[in-house]
């Protein structure tokens, strides 16, 4: 942790640049036709070559999503979408590459241009030690997967969860769903249908990953919708951290992009989930952006086992998201560290779940929020405590920064104790940016945006420091660039 | 050279600067002082651009550039500092990051090459240690739990290390103990030399006798109404601004 304080500390002067990462890569792609039907859900599984079993299951939560309604709770507001003049399925052309040489070189490129490790070769000659294996899935499919033999040497299955369906049935017949049903929302519903890729980690009892691993979702065709599918789990002892980075061309239009994320954590096992999501934001005046409406939920099933998530939320138009932890087993942990920028006309509707059920169940929950230009964003969060959680605790922590007087941050916090042993904190801030913090660094040199990006990454402090080193030298630089223009 | 030509500055409508009359060649260190309210940390503040003062006459010049007209960090890159009287906290950021962000910024804006990390850290523990401070002060965040002789001490290591043309502190020396006083005197006696120069604001006689001034002036009223040399300093503490503001 000292070094990646010290790497916060040393990371270069934040350069100013735009979204860079919005171009588009021309490349031949197959889609399915417009609209969603039992046919469009066949021939997704048809294309993957699924088992019967798993069509079933995708048709059974295609008619449950029918009979539901899209949720409005959330503090966002969006035109309605239009789920029939959406792309459900889209991916390069061809038969799948069977490896890094088969795989479209414009994909190479553009990966590369991302700053996407997929070499292999060039990562493990390089100098950059701790080496992290890569899935990168580009619209519905995933493209690669770096060092799967490597880590298939210590037991670690790491491969895009099409194959895991084909390859290991019954782990994900035992595992997929188990933590979000079907039908636990409109959207995890619609994912269940017509989940396209994502990424699927197995490790085996006592291992801990040898690498970091991380998933790489890229939205490259127009219209077309993102179901990202994510299964994680970490059997007894076994311990991994993986990341997770998004983003998308620059449009006019809204893409949706409505994922879910399932994590199990078995007796004595960790998962520390990263999250650094910078889809296309929309354009200063709101235009085009991903609409990001995600399920993400952890069950620490095992008794000591950890789950941690850590998110920096910089992207998309609209963030719909609760990463959740389910502490059942006895002195499990849920973690939540989250940092949710909004600027312009981004929405932002995010917090989490820690519902304890295990005795001696403790969660920690520390949120950073900050809103610039006409944004929304609120933090929405419950902790719940079940009669059998004797000696539970929680901490949360909920600090709102405002910059400028446009725009808007809300605390929505729920709790619920059923257990008169429980011990529940919540302490929440809301502040701007001081005029004297600001002219203190303007008159050591620092130009007027320099200063705001130094005073909100010293406000996310707490949470940066939580990602690994990369990522937090990566989302630090985010944080200042998002944030361009919300000045002066 | 400064050049401060009959300063007038308001905030809100009450007049504050009632024409300040004060040139400070390169070479030379000049000391202001007075009585509390007179505007002595108004005139550091609109030296170096803050908001919130309307300047309503005058000019500032610093070495032919118009002050007025620029914003705070272009000031900084021209070779403007001022030490706080009252050092601001920013939580989260850390010191040594903070300092190197601005060293950077300055040193681009002046067409220098930026440092990175490893060279910044070398000349700021070179800087710590002839300051005598502890070397945590570079992880800690800025200024946050400083204690408030820490907190002017660590002001006088950003100039050390920014090394500005025209340096201002204002009452830098209180709060600090007999040993850091020294300390700090001979931080800015050490960046003497006739590209530098400095306004040192104070109420205390003993600074000046560690940083000897080649001018005293007394600020009260938002006017400058007597200056002399050092000895001049020796007879305020003698008979306080009372019988001064009469003269
Ligand atoms: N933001 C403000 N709003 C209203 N009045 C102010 C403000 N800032 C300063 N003043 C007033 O301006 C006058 C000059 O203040 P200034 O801080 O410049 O005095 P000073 O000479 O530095 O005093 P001291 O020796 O106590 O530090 C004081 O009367 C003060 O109350
Ligand atoms: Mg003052």
């Amino acid at each position: 942790m000292a070094a990646v304080i010290e790497t916060l500390e040393t990371v270069d002067a934040l350069a100013a640049q735009k979204y860079k990462y919005g171009f588009e890569t021309n490349i031949a792609m197959d889609a399915f036709p417009k609209g969603l039907n039992e046919d469009i859900v066949r021939m997704i599984s048809a294309k993957k070559d699924e088992p019967a079993w798993m069509l079933e299951w995708r048709l059974k939560a295609y008619a449950r999503w029918r009979t539901m309604e899209e949720p409005n709770w959330a503090r966002v507001q969006h035109p309605p979408i239009d789920y029939e003049n959406l792309y459900y399925y889209a991916a390069p052309s061809g038969p799948a590459p069977k490896s890094l040489d088969e795989v479209d070189p414009e994909l190479l490129k553009m990966y590369d241009k991302l700053g996407i490790p997929l070499n292999e070769r060039a990562a493990l000659a390089g100098v950059e030690s701790p080496t992290v294996a890569v899935d990168a899935v580009f619209d519905s499919v995933s493209v690669a997967t770096t060092f799967r033999e490597t880590l298939a040497k210590s037991g670690v299955i790491f491969c895009p969860i099409s194959e895991a369906v084909r390859e290991h049935p019954d782990l994900v017949k035992e595992y997929l769903g188990s933590v979000i049903p079907v039908a636990d929302n409109y959207f995890s519903a619609l994912n269940s249908a017509v989940f396209s890729d994502g990424s699927f980690v197995y490790i085996p009892k006592g291992v801990k990953c040898p690498m970091e691993l991380s998933t790489y979702f890229r939205i490259n065709a127009r219209n077309t919708g993102q179901f990202e599918r994510t299964l994680i789990i970490a059997a007894e002892g076994a311990s991994v951290s993986y990341l997770e980075g998004c983003t998308a061309p620059m449009r006019d239009e809204n893409q949706l992009h409505a994922a879910v994320v399932e994590l199990v954590a078995l007796d004595d096992a960790k998962i520390k989930y990263s999250t650094v999501q910078n889809w296309y934001p929309g354009d200063a005046n709101g235009k085009g952006g991903i609409y990001n409406f995600v399920t993400k939920r952890g069950a620490c099933r095992g008794k000591n086992s950890k789950i941690s998530w850590t998110q920096v939320e910089t992207g998309s138009a609209i963030t719909w998201k609760y990463p959740s932890c389910i502490l059942q087993g006895d002195n499990s942990v849920g973690e939540f560290y989250s940092v949710a920028l909004t600027h312009n006309y981004q929405q932002a509707d995010t917090g989490t779940k820690m519902i304890h059920i295990g005795k001696n169940t403790s969660s920690t929950i520390i949120s950073k929020g900050i809103s610039a230009g006409h944004s929304n964003n609120t933090y929405r969060g419950l902790v719940k405590i079940m009669p059998g959680a004797t000696g539970a605790r929680n901490f949360t922590q909920c600090d709102s920064l405002l910059i400028g007087d446009e725009c808007g941050a809300h605390t929505v916090p729920y709790i619920e104790s059923r257990n008169m042993s429980a011990k529940v904190e919540h302490e929440a801030t809301t502040s701007k940016i001081a005029e004297d913090q600001l002219f203190y660094c303007r008159s050591r040199g620092l130009s007027e945006e320099d200063a705001v990006g130094l005073i909100v990454n010293g406000f996310c402090k707490d949470v940066l420091k939580e990602l690994p080193m990369e990522f937090a030298v990566e989302a630090q630089k985010l944080l200042a660039v998002s944030l361009e223009g919300s000045v002066g | 050279m400064l050049e401060i030509k009959n300063l007038s500055a308001s905030i809100g409508d009450k007049e504050i600067l009632r024409g300040v009359n004060l040139v400070v060649p390169d070479g030379e260190i000049h000391a202001i002082m007075g009585p509390n309210g007179a505007g002595k940390s108004t005139l550091s503040y609109v030296l170096s651009g803050r908001e919130g003062y309307e300047v309503t006459g005058g000019s500032a010049f610093y070495n032919g550039q118009d002050l007025l007209a620029m914003e705070p960090e272009a000031r900084a890159a021209a070779g403007v500092f001022l030490a706080f009287q009252y050092p601001v906290e920013l939580p989260g950021v850390g010191n040594a990051n903070f300092i190197r962000t601005a060293l950077n910024a300055v040193r681009r804006a002046r067409g220098e090459g930026e440092l990175d990390a490893v060279a910044f850290l070398k000349l700021a523990r070179t800087a710590i240690k002839n300051l005598s401070m502890p070397d945590d002060m570079l992880k800690r965040n800025v200024n946050v739990g400083f204690s408030g002789g820490e907190k002017k001490r660590n002001e006088v290591l950003q100039m050390a290390l920014l090394q500005p043309g025209l340096a201002i502190l204002d009452e830098t020396d209180s709060g600090l103990d007999i040993d850091a006083l020294k300390i700090v005197s001979e931080g800015v006696n050490a960046l003497r030399g006739p590209k530098f120069s400095a306004l040192i604001i104070t109420h205390y006689q003993r600074l000046l006798d560690h940083i000897v001034p080649d001018y005293v002036h007394v600020l009260a009223a938002g006017k400058i109404i007597r200056s002399g040399g050092p000895e001049l300093a020796l007879e305020l503490e003698a008979h306080g601004y009372a019988g001064l503001e009469a003269a």
